[in-house]
């Protein structure tokens, strides 16, 4: 269960972190906790898997990576595990997820697949195919971002 | 355009990677990086500045705080998609939305406190735009970390 203080902590953490040498005193001083009980805090909600990481998060297209593509892949469901695995692995993967879909869509593995031009997400698919054997898959690419953000939990 | 020296892709990558959870986390990373704090955050503001970095911050885990979140796929007349697109941005729980080059041409995520709350907000959006709304939840997940791996020089836009 979470308490007061750690949905507090997890508000502040939806958004950015400061950049100050002692980013957490502002809330330290507002939670009158010491910043050190709220680093012990931040890392027990990471221990329990609330809090993923604390992290940068890029722009793709300033970052160079200008090509998004959410490749959906057909794979019968006795395989999905292990492709979805070791698709997984790959640096350029940032996403994999097996999901029900619509049987008029019918791909059910899912990867979001990020790549400096056209034919490094292309040379990436065809790769992720072959050594995987998945031949049947589609490349949505996006064409324009209406909203990207994070979500406000708290 | 922008130029990125070895300093600042190492500090991306160690942003992306390590920010550490620690009192002074700045100072740990300059650390690392053999570089001044001072000069590690100035660094860093710059590609803010710059752009490049969104947010320096926490990521949730959607599913341990509870939430329910779905990917959510529709079809859309082209001449009304940007209006229909606005519509369902406008709901707080949807973090992510796409026109995208498939039939199913309009893409988003919706996360909210539970399952039924997320039909609700669906099934109105539904009817108030006239649209279906395929939902394709997660059975497993295998990855979510978004990392891009900052490498050789090269310019960016």
């Amino acid at each position: 269960m979470l308490t007061e203080t750690d949905t507090k902590i997890i508000q502040y953490l939806q958004g950015d972190i400061p950049l100050e040498t002692q980013p957490f005193a502002q809330l330290a001083d507002q939670l009158g906790i010491s910043e050190e009980q709220i680093v012990k805090r931040i890392q027990s909600l990471y221990e329990k898997g609330y809090i993923r990481r604390l992290a940068a998060v890029l722009r793709h297209r300033q970052a160079g990576f200008k090509v998004n593509g959410m490749v959906a892949w057909q794979v019968d469901e006795d395989k999905a595990d292990k492709v979805g695995r070791l698709f997984a692995e790959d640096d350029q993967v940032s996403h994999c997820y097996w999901r029900q879909v619509p049987d008029s869509f019918g791909y059910n593995l899912f990867t979001m697949i990020h790549a400096r031009s056209q034919k490094e997400l292309t040379d990436k698919v065809e790769k992720l195919s072959q050594c995987q054997d998945v031949k049947d898959y589609v490349v949505i690419e996006s064409l324009q971002e209406y909203k990207k953000t994070s979500m406000k939990y708290f | 355009m922008m130029a990125l020296n070895s300093l600042d892709r190492d500090i991306l990558n160690l942003l992306q990677n390590e920010f550490p959870i620690s009192v002074r986390p700045y100072q740990k990373m300059a650390d690392t990086l053999g570089i001044d704090e001072e000069i590690l955050l100035e660094r860093i503001k710059h590609l803010k500045d710059s752009g490049i970095i969104r947010r320096i911050g926490g990521i949730m885990d959607s599913r341990s705080l509870g939430f329910y979140s779905v990917l959510c796929a529709g079809t859309v007349e082209e001449d009304r998609i940007d209006q229909v697109a606005q519509r369902i941005s406008a709901e707080p729980g949807v973090t992510h939305n796409y026109r995208r080059n498939h039939r199913l041409n309009l893409w988003f995520t919706l996360t909210a406190p539970t399952q039924d709350q997320a039909e609700i907000i669906l099934q109105n959006l539904e009817k108030e735009l006239g649209i279906t709304v395929h939902t394709m939840p997660a059975e497993r997940v295998y990855k979510i970390k978004l990392s891009l791996p900052m490498q050789e020089d090269y310019y960016v836009d």
